[in-house]
């Protein structure tokens, strides 16, 4: 495959530069902080929700290629090679598991100051994610009004699971700074493990883990639009990333379903969560958690009611799929380019502006 | 469909059922919740040692309360016009139960499922042994016994491994029992190997596992915290359901028990499909984490695990609702109706216009017969 | 446009409702402040009987976390689902546009005008000195 190729011009919206460790973030930080690194022996600082050598976590060929350890090995697996106009990367460092909230305010700092010189320095095409502190909304904001003026920064990161779903008023703060601003809000794939991954406690295996991240998803999916944060802020697009995207119909019409017996708990929800749904949420597509054949992924597609809710994305290095088979089969050439390129811009505006 | 009528096939056939034209079509019902009438119907059920337990320290469950954390959209979560004249609960009039429900729709078998007091979630495992055997008496001698279509499920205290055992040995052989009954929200993810031995008694007594959601097992309602809203909990059984059937699968359930089935109740099912499609695909990927599964997980899916309609999806375009139907496979579709709960499917009107007559009768019956112990 | 007398007016005072049938209809007969409202009884969503639902107030907000309860009494909340619909209109409250129940209009009519017809009065006879509630039906 080469430029010019079916991916050209593409956005992926979704791909992790190597975690750092604790020791190469330390060199971001300040004098107390580097300190307290090596003082206090912070020697690996690792979520076990990507374990390295687990099949899904690099796929095979860029696992031997080592294409997630630096800027140029990556664009030349898939960038150069598929002709992507933009990568957007997604640092996965465990900063939502420091239960002391100044340790995770100077780690995200670290983290994102490390993206910004180590890969958006090296090649123009990248794009970053703000990681958040997000145990404490004021030091989020304070980590998103710092990088507000770079412009390569066109997100705000935020996991899956954390302490409260993230509809909550409490994080109201973060969504309005990032209105403010023209970031989108990206939820990522990922806990923090606070509470057991399922209502029905833990998993045993790192398979179901994976799987209930979708559960996490559709817990943030009700809770932002039932909280009304779509009201508040209307300007506000929020992606979720690596989340799946078959269970979304199914998800939204049972939302939809409650809400016509109990609106009267939520009575600034004007129009249906399904249209709410519409409006604001957008999904990365990989991984789409595909049925067996094209025919039922046109039927999906008919399903999900918008050709403008799905952005491209590779998931790089984690192992989504084989060849260079990115998007699921069956798609039309206009949906296609909506979803490489014109979704992904309009998803994140701060993308047309570098 | 908002506001679809029953196909003109159906229409013809069923009709509006009425008490006194019982429809010609079969319907067994996979959810009704029986209630007593005050608490001294259960009571009169325990021995004196948990009567008087009950008296003194009341129902604690893994919950921190004795109601739910959710106000519900009516009063006991039930449908208004299920009150009875008489006094009591919804649910928990024998007459008002074959006037307003058994005989109006033809119910052939309706399968009760107990709730509330009924000793799932309890913290104090004896109580909760205690009370789940009460409950199971008082489903026989008060439901089941004077009235043959209702069918008692043996609720068991999922927590209690040993106990659960024992109380399904307990009433196995009395065939007022169709199932064994759990809740979805428990301690662990009902894979872990300590329930088995609940599936090797449900198997070895031909009994289907009826998984309902609700309960407490102590953890929040989602992996991200408690939601704030009736609406977000009412959407998120569907993903304890997610979460237990990804469990039973991953776990090797059963790869173990081959002739187990599973049942799982008023969670919708429009969940199912995607779901089986996600762990195919991190099947494919990780089977060294799992070499106890000799099949991939859609496939135990479909052989293992059957799902309640109730409360049916519905989507704008019923077509939807059809391609969901077809990727469960239309054996495998049991009509519930949840009575006398506020979101009651009617078996006439909750199934939108467009299905055959065979599909239609294989959900409102035919399934149900293969699946349930109906002796 | 025939119309039926359908009860004594005397018996669906404020605040009351009464269930009737017209011409093999269910219609419900609201009685909010005095005024009448005539509705299909059955719930268009799955057919739930609307005259054994419960009554409540319009709740809107502009924002969230904000409750404005206006029009007390005057919402129908259907006894099964708890969808909501408008007395005033026979409205849905989540899908005003594509879901209605049909109304019906209704009258009090003083005994002496009824008595000269042309009323069906299809269960009960009509006297000179009580008032009537009458409905049309299209």
């Amino acid at each position: 495959m080469s430029a010019n190729g079916p991916y050209q011009g593409a956005i992926d919206c979704d791909i992790h530069p190597r975690v750092p460790t604790p020791q190469t973030l330390a060199r971001y930080m300040d004098d107390h902080w580097r300190d307290t690194v090596e003082v206090r022996g912070i020697e690996a600082w690792d979520s076990i929700s990507y374990p390295p050598n687990a099949p899904l976590t690099s796929r095979p060929d860029w696992r031997k290629a080592d294409a997630d350890a630096e800027p140029a090995k990556l664009t030349e697996a898939t960038l150069d090679r598929f002709g992507f106009a933009h990568a957007l990367c997604n640092s996965l460092f465990a900063v939502q598991f420091f239960r002391d909230e100044n340790l995770a305010a100077a780690f995200a700092r670290a983290l994102n100051d490390w993206l910004a010189a180590e890969w958006l320095d090296k090649d123009p095409r990248l794009r970053g994610s703000v990681v958040l502190p997000i145990q404490s909304v004021e030091r989020s904001v304070d980590e998103i009004e710092r990088r507000a003026a770079d412009r390569r920064f066109v997100q705000v990161l935020l996991l899956a699971m954390g302490e409260q779903p993230l509809g909550k008023s409490m994080y109201w703060p973060i969504y309005a700074a990032a209105e403010r601003h023209g970031f989108t809000v990206g939820i990522h794939a990922g806990s923090s493990y606070h509470h057991a991954l399922t209502s029905s406690g833990w998993p045993s295996y790192y398979l179901e883990d994976y799987a209930a991240q979708a559960l996490g998803f559709q817990a943030q999916l009700a809770s932002l639009i039932c909280e009304g944060v779509f009201v508040k802020y209307p300007k506000l697009k929020v992606v979720l990333i690596e989340s799946g995207v078959t269970w979304l119909p199914p998800s939204l019409w049972r939302l939809s379903k409650f809400w016509r017996g109990v609106r009267l708990e939520v009575p600034w929800l004007d129009r249906s969560p399904e249209q709410f749904a519409r409006d604001h949420i957008r999904l990365t597509i990989q991984p789409f958690d595909a049925p067996p054949s094209p025919a039922q992924i046109g039927r999906i597609m008919d399903q999900l009611q918008s050709d403008e809710m799905l952005l491209f994305a590779t998931d790089f290095p984690h192992w989504q799929f084989a060849d260079d088979a990115m998007l699921p089969a069956g798609l039309s050439p206009a949906l296609t380019r909506k979803i490489l390129i014109d979704n992904p811009l309009a998803a994140y505006p701060r993308l047309g502006r570098p | 469909m908002l506001d679809a009528p029953l196909a003109p096939e159906l229409q013809a056939e069923a009709g509006r059922p009425s008490r006194e034209t019982s429809s010609r079509l079969k319907i067994i019902d996979g959810d009704v919740h029986p209630a007593p009438r005050s608490i001294a119907d259960i009571k009169a059920f325990l021995p004196q040692r948990w009567r008087e337990h009950l008296e003194i320290y009341g129902s604690r469950r893994k919950l921190g309360m004795t109601y739910e954390p959710y106000p519900k959209s009516a009063p006991r979560a039930c449908r208004r016009d299920a009150w009875p004249d008489t006094g009591g609960n919804p649910g928990s009039d024998l007459d008002l139960i074959r006037s307003q429900y058994l005989d109006a729709y033809g119910i052939e078998y309706g399968i009760l499922g107990p709730l509330g007091l009924s000793g799932h979630s309890e913290l104090n495992q004896e109580f909760s042994a205690a009370l789940t055997s009460a409950i199971n008496d008082w489903q026989k001698e008060y439901f089941a016994k004077p009235e043959p279509r209702l069918k008692a499920a043996i609720v068991v205290p999922t927590e209690s491994t040993q106990a659960a055992v024992a109380e399904i040995e307990r009433c196995a052989n009395d065939p007022v029992y169709a199932q064994a009954f759990m809740l979805t929200r428990t301690s662990e993810p009902l894979g872990n190997q300590r329930y088995w031995p609940i599936y090797a008694a449900a198997e070895r007594h031909g009994l289907p596992i009826g998984l309902h959601v609700f309960g407490s097992g102590g953890h929040a309602y989602s992996g991200t915290g408690w939601p704030s809203y009736y609406v977000e909990e009412g959407a998120g059984h569907a993903t304890s359901c997610q979460a237990t059937v990804s469990s039973l699968v991953i776990e090797g359930v059963f790869e173990r028990f081959s002739r187990l089935k599973v049942v799982l109740i008023e969670g919708g099912f429009g969940w199912l499909p995607a779901l089986a499609w996600r762990l195919d695909k991190l099947f494919e990927r990780m089977r060294s984490e799992v070499p106890h599964l000799k099949k991939r997980p859609s496939e135990y899916i479909r052989e293992h695990i059957w799902v309640t309609t109730q409360p049916m999806e519905e989507p704008q375009d019923r077509k939807h609702l059809f391609d969901i139907m077809e990727w469960i496979g239309w054996d495998r579709l049991l009509f519930a109706s949840d009575y006398p709960h506020w979101d009651f499917d009617d078996p006439f009107r909750a199934f939108p216009a467009g299905l055959s007559q065979e599909r239609y009768r294989q959900i409102l019956a035919g399934n149900g017969l293969a699946v349930y112990r109906l002796a | 446009m025939p119309r039926h007398v359908v009860a004594k007016a005397a018996e669906i005072p404020p605040g009351s409702r009464k269930l009737v049938q017209v011409a093999g209809r269910d219609i419900v007969i609201f009685n909010i402040s005095g005024e009448l409202f005539a509705l299909s009884d059955k719930c268009p969503h799955k057919g739930g009987s609307l005259s054994r639902g419960k009554l409540s107030g319009a709740v809107t907000a502009s924002q969230p976390g904000q409750y404005h309860y206006s029009r007390p009494g005057e919402i129908i909340r259907c006894p099964w689902h708890a969808w909501e619909f408008d007395v005033r209109t026979g409205r849905s409250w989540c899908d005003p546009q594509r879901m209605r129940l049909m109304n019906y209009a209704v009258s009090v009519e003083p005994g002496a005008k009824l008595v000269e017809g042309p009323f069906t009065a299809e269960t009960f006879a009509v006297s000179v000195e009580d008032a009537y509630v009458v409905i049309e039906t299209k």
